[in-house]
């Protein structure tokens, strides 16, 4: 039996019937075609699901899309203003933070919910934060400096 | 004999009510004997869904869903095993819209976590910090970020999952379990709630509502370390200790098969032995846990280098 | 306007970086169904029946094949023929593309479902019932030799595959070690790890029926070899009449340049049911089924003069294939393996000597590195152990034995005892840098306080070379390839002076979208948005052998140069018709033809208007500006460096952390310092992952038991330090951009030094050979153990 949700993606309303098994992962590419979440395991381990529920990073492959009802999703389809990058996405591109590109928005949407509680993380806190996240490619390396690089362009922006 | 011990799975195989000797707790065995299993899967079997506005709602569900129900919270012990289809509850009752349930409330003389907190909000909430911080610091080393922000304590302590960091946390801290059903609610004594692995005192058509911490000496004077699991990072050897008031409460996770105290260690210290003393007899006698990540004598050497590191930070 | 050798931004980020990359998965054509295995939970399994009856009448379900369903079609084809010592021809029983009587691995697939979504796909699955008798399995490679042994294929007895040698002759090398002053033994298991690119597998096949054409979208490193295996070998279907697209591929490692069942499944069932049809690997999935990495099990001797030179080296190694070989199984333990087994030094006399041996596992294949992993892995731990074993310093016993300084141009490369010829190299620097870089000179003073206020502090020592830019065809030929391993590239100038080029390298990371261009707009001398990579496109791109053993800009980068190079040529032809002037009077530069001396020129763009305008033109020259070339080497290159591991071991748990780790390699000529890094760092991380904490364990009856990432450990953010890495140039002679190759070498040189770092924190409680991944566990037993063995 399919069941009606209401949510937010993007700063955008939808209204879908959905069955209640579907996952709000799946939800994503699949119902609204925003494949930029990526699905990399099947035991809520590697994080390339990664979005913003309510601004806290959530694995959307360990939700249903019907817990998601009245939320506010943010993928990394919604991270950028027009054209301007977010300053985590620009700072990926400066140094080099990915490679192949899968696990990247996972990274991201990690580190915005890290960056939104710790605005100037130490090397240390930045590796912790991660522990959800696999990246095969980059050796972690360039995305610790991609994040730094990020959390001083947007304590730049505040001060 | 391999003891594999698998977190997940192994809620699963309590979720599906499958019965298995301990040492042979074999994954893949058991899943080659379960009639139609084929293989892993990504996307869970058929549910209904329902969301119910208030405890009773939510109760009057279950009482008409019986057995075919599962209560879901955070959904981040739940879902996992509905996707490898090691769960197919018929219907879901989400509880995590019930306001009342994720309270955290600082009350004169103990902290009552809702069973909808989550982890995240444990580990920064300043009550807790202040008056039980292994409670926090425990909170504060489950999962990973992602995990913290949803999953939640009741969902955690609800399967009694031995490699969870929550049990030895709340044995240590004398916590008390509020249980909600038809007729009202009872409480139990977290030592009388973890009935084995995997089982707890929650009976069918009741909800566990509540968590209640003490504030006590020892618990103000408490701390929890862990060796992860490289892999999950589920404790591998997990202890919580609590010291103060002359008392000692000592307990441990993935060393044993069920979460548990240790009275030797604990009587120990109160007798006036040094951390690095009181450790020695960790886990002594006890049928302590074997699989490819730690063989039993290493696991439980560890237990006793985790129990003198802990001891030593509030002793 | 210079490009080559600057870290500029690569070019292909923006799409990653806003969630608009394209991955086989996100693809949805109309009319589409999904794919779900049904596989073999056993190791090793007689299959008495498949019942699909139930499955059939399940919701949605479209389709069903089994076994029986494709017994008439061919396998999947092994790429590389390995012939026994004696001369017969490798043993290659076929890889059905579903299973009919037999299982031979815990995942072989049995059965294919399709359905009109995937949850209906996935439900009709688990109502199919198979019918098992299952068998004794054995899933080491030397117990698959031993009598009495479970046999894998009836045909295959004993269940080797072929046996092979390389090198001097047997007993002459025997003679040196056993007259030797010292000689250092080991025997070890270089563990079988899994290439987990986060990107699970996945494949759609699509029959058009109005035009009878197939397209396959896979995620594989190389979209022209699938086709030409698919179409000739498995299908029997024409080649023209079938495009292989790669689109955005999420790492591969070498796990995607395989041929694999499911990619021939979709294809051939899209014909069969007239719809498209996708299948995605879930993680268990990949885990059974990517082609595994390593699985060595050697026992290798290095003998010494008195003054520490080698004098021998001899090595035995049991390869383990698994259940079938896959499409380069055969090359890795041997040609890519044995071949390196001189490393960087003057050994004169080598004989190394390699079973292959079927097991009923997952099949084994290039995994980053392939087989150069384990040559360093063997050579670099004898190394370090020697040094130990006869109190010598690991560094110093290295600069002793280095084959001396040669660039390949002023005398012929550096003859091996095991074939190759190196091309140019300059060892002693890399070394030296390294040393530089940990402060050498304090570190053993460092190491003595720490361990006398009670730590334990190791460094470990690995300098490698590694074989790349696979390969000139008639050598790999003769050694037994079923392909040319040349490279193709297009480069077609548009009329506007854009350019397009097309390249049969495939990138999945790499960022030749961003090099490849660079390389186009240098030459060229125009910017760098002037130019468009296309790759992994059949229907695109001429021919190309894809990506792999580090050879996209040894080899594809060279093709390109060549058709920039007819470009020119051909320009400079226009231009002297425009300037009317002579050919030799004209030099290209900044994008413009000058005639020299005079401010006289004709820019790029008039030149490519003037080709598809040809109205003031040459007299005989076609139109057009757009060359295609295939290049093919003319030896492979050979990369080098050193690499040094600093560790901490706790006494208390055994758990090893990695302090520091600093690596000089030497890559040739650098096009884009920051890709080139980036590369190091990955190839690090996963050299360190499978030291410390990556590797299958498979129990009794054949199950891979830690088959999920809640049981696999690979590396993440907080086990690993920031990378102190550096490089020296020593360019490679004979490809026009000087280059040798990045993609490999950090996962070839680390994991010795690992492994030596901890041997070297443990060695005030003796010499120990520990086996990988170095668990905390293992380390803890040896310093709890007083019966812990000793090396000798």
């Amino acid at each position: 039996m399919k069941v009606k949700i209401s949510l937010s993606v993007n700063g955008k309303s939808y209204e879908r019937m959905v069955e209640p098994r579907t996952l709000l992962v799946h939800f994503l590419r699949e119902e609204l075609a925003m494949t930029g979440t990526h699905v990399g395991c099947d035991t809520s381990s590697c994080g390339a699901c990664t979005v913003l529920l309510d601004d806290k990073a959530l694995k959307s492959c360990t939700m249903l899309a019907c817990q998601a009802e009245g939320h506010q999703v943010t993928t990394i389809e919604g991270m950028a203003n027009g054209d301007n990058l977010h300053p985590l996405q620009q700072a990926f591109h400066e140094e080099h933070g990915l490679q192949c590109g899968f696990c990247t928005p996972g990274m991201i949407m990690n580190a915005a919910d890290l960056l939104s509680n710790n605005a100037n993380p130490t090397e240390h806190e930045i590796r912790e934060a991660l522990e959800g996240n696999f990246c095969r490619c980059t050796g972690y390396h360039n995305i610790i400096k991609s994040i730094q690089n990020a959390a001083a362009k947007m304590s730049a922006a505040t001060v | 004999m391999i003891c594999d011990f698998r977190p997940i799975q192994n809620s699963a195989f309590k979720i599906q009510n499958l019965f298995f000797e301990k040492a042979e707790l074999q994954f893949s065995n058991i899943l080659n004997q379960k009639k139609n299993f084929k293989f892993k899967n990504m996307v869970p079997s058929k549910v209904n869904y329902h969301r119910p506005s208030n405890i009773g709602e939510a109760l009057e569900l279950m009482s008409k869903f019986g057995d075919e129900c599962k209560i879901l919270a955070g959904g981040h012990s739940l879902i996992p095993v509905m996707k490898l289809r090691l769960a197919d509850p018929e219907n879901l009752i989400d509880i995590a819209g019930i306001a009342d349930m994720k309270k955290i409330s600082d009350n004169e003389k103990s902290i009552t976590i809702g069973a909808c907190a989550t982890h995240a909000d444990i580990a920064r909430n300043e009550a807790i910090q202040k008056h039980a911080p292994m409670v926090a610091k425990a909170a504060g080393m489950i999962g990973d970020v992602q995990v913290r922000n949803f999953g939640t304590i009741g969902g955690s302590i609800a399967h009694a999952d031995p490699a969870a960091d929550w049990p030895a946390v709340l044995l240590a801290a004398d916590a008390n379990i509020t249980i909600k059903n038809a007729g009202g609610s009872r409480t139990v004594d977290i030592d009388q709630f973890f009935k084995g692995l995997f089982m707890t005192a929650v009976e069918e058509g009741e909800i566990l509502a509540s968590i209640s911490i003490p504030k006590t000496e020892f618990n103000a004077n408490s701390t929890y370390v862990k060796m992860p699991q490289p892999a999950s990072r589920f404790a591998l050897v997990g202890c919580a200790v609590a010291v103060g008031g002359g008392m000692a409460r000592v307990a441990f996770n993935g060393v044993c098969s069920t979460p548990f105290r240790d009275t030797n260690v604990e009587k120990a210290v109160v007798g006036g032995s040094s951390a690095a003393d009181a450790a020695t007899s960790v886990a002594d006698g006890m049928d302590v846990m074997s699989d490819h990540f730690a063989s039993a004598k290493y696991r439980k050497s560890m237990a006793a280098v985790y129990a003198k590191r802990a001891l030593g930070e509030v002793m | 306007m210079t490009f080559i050798g600057k870290s500029i931004k690569r070019v292909e980020d923006k799409r990653f970086i806003t969630g608009q990359g394209k991955y086989t998965d996100d693809i949805v054509l109309p009319q589409m169904t999904y794919a779900r295995f049904v596989r073999s939970p056993h190791a090793h399994a007689e299959i008495r029946s498949v019942d699909i009856s139930n499955a059939e009448k399940m919701p949605g379900v479209v389709k069903i094949f089994t076994g029986a369903d494709v017994a008439e079609i061919n396998g999947v084809p092994c790429g590389w023929q390995v012939d026994f010592i004696n001369g017969e021809t490798m043993k290659e029983p076929k890889h059905p593309l579903l299973v009919k009587d037999k299982a031979m691995h815990a995942g072989d697939a049995v059965a294919m479902v399709i359905a009109e979504t995937y949850g209906q796909a996935k439900d009709a699955a688990e109502m199919i019932i198979v019918d098992y008798n299952p068998l004794p399995a054995v899933t080491d490679a030397k117990a698959a030799m031993e009598e009495g042994a479970p046999q894998v294929h009836p045909d295959v007895p004993g269940n080797l595959a072929f046996d092979w040698e390389l090198g001097n002759a047997k007993d002459e090398v025997d003679a040196a070690i056993e007259n030797a002053h010292h000689v250092t033994t080991l025997e070890f298991i270089n563990n079988r790890v899994v290439p987990n690119a986060i990107e699970p597998r996945s494949a759609i096949g699509h029959f058009d029926t109005s035009n009878d054409k197939y397209t396959l979208y896979t995620s594989t490193q190389n979209p022209h070899l699938v086709r030409l295996l698919l179409c000739a070998f498995v299908l029997g279907i024409p080649e023209h009449k079938v495009r292989v697209v790669g689109p955005d591929v999420g790492g591969g490692f070498g796990s995607k340049i395989f041929h694999y069942t499911e990619e021939a499944m979709v294809i051939w069932g899209s014909n069969q049911i007239k719809r498209p049809i996708k299948w995605t690997a879930e993680r268990s999935e990949s885990f059974l089924t990517d082609a595994h990495g390593r699985d060595h099990r050697t026992k290798a001797q290095m003998a010494f003069d008195k003054d520490g030179k080698v004098l021998a080296l001899k090595a035995h190694t049991y390869a383990n294939m698994g259940a079938y070989l896959s499409t380069f199984a055969p090359a890795v333990p041997t040609y890519l393996h044995g071949t390196l087994l001189q490393g960087l030094y003057t050994t004169p006399l080598i004989h190394v000597h390699v079973n292959a041996v079927f097991t009923n596992t997952n099949a084994v294949d290039a995994y980053r590195g392939a087989g150069r992993p384990e040559a360093t892995y063997l050579l670099e731990r004898l190394m370090d152990t020697a040094a130990l074993e006869m109190n010598m310093d690991p560094a110093e016993l290295r600069f002793k034995n280095f084959i001396p300084k040669f660039n390949g141009v002023e005398e012929p490369g550096y003859q091996t005892q095991v074939a190759l010829q190196y091309d140019s190299g300059d060892y002693h620097p890399v070394l030296k840098r390294a040393l530089e870089m940990v402060g050498y000179e304090n570190f053993r003073a460092e190491q003595k306080a720490a361990l006398d206020s009670g730590k334990l502090l190791g460094i470990g020592f690995s300098t490698y070379i590694e074989a790349c830019g696979i390969a000139p065809s008639a050598v790999v030929g003769a050694l037994g390839a079923r392909a040319g391993l040349f490279e193709s590239a297009q480069v077609r100038v548009q009329p506007t002076g854009k350019v397009s080029v097309y390249s049969g390298s495939h990138s999945h990371g790499q960022g030749h979208e961003t090099t490849f261009a660079q390389i186009v707009a240098d030459r060229f001398g125009i910017p760098l948005e002037d130019v468009d990579i296309v790759h992994g496109d059949s229907d695109a791109v001429a021919f190309g052998m894809g990506t792999y053993g580090s050879r996209s800009l040894a080899v594809g980068g060279s093709a390109i140069v060549k058709s920039i190079d007819k470009v020119i040529e051909k320009g400079t032809k226009i231009a002297a018709h425009l300037l009317e002037a002579s050919e030799e009077d004209l030099e290209f530069a900044e994008g413009k033809w000058t005639v020299k001396g005079t401010d006289k020129s004709v820019s790029f763009g008039d030149v490519s208007l003037t080709s598809y305008v040809p109205h003031n033109y040459p007299e005989g020259l076609e139109p057009g500006l757009d060359f295609s070339s295939f290049y093919d080497p003319a030896n492979f290159t050979y990369p080098f460096g050193a690499h040094v591991a600093i560790v901490e071991v706790e006494k208390e748990t055994g758990k090893t952390t990695l302090k520091r780790f600093i690596a000089v390699d030497d890559v040739g000529n650098v096009i884009n310092p920051m890709i080139v890094d980036g590369q190091i760092h990955g190839g690090l991380a996963q050299g360190i992952g499978q030291a410390l904490c990556e590797g299958t364990i498979y129990d009794d009856s054949g199950q891979l038991v830690n088959g999920s990432y809640m049981d696999y450990v690979m590396p993440r953010a907080d086990d690993l330090p920031q990378f102190e890495i550096d490089r020296t140039v020593t360019p490679c002679p004979h490809n026009p951009l000087g280059v040798k190759g990045a993609g490999e070498a950090g996962c070839i040189g680390s994991t010795p030094a690992v492994v030596n770092a901890v041997m070297d924190a443990l060695s005030p409680y003796g010499i120990y050979d520990v086996q990988m991944p170095i668990t905390s566990e293992k380390i803890w037993n040896i310093l709890n153990d007083d019966s812990g063995e000793t090396e000798e």
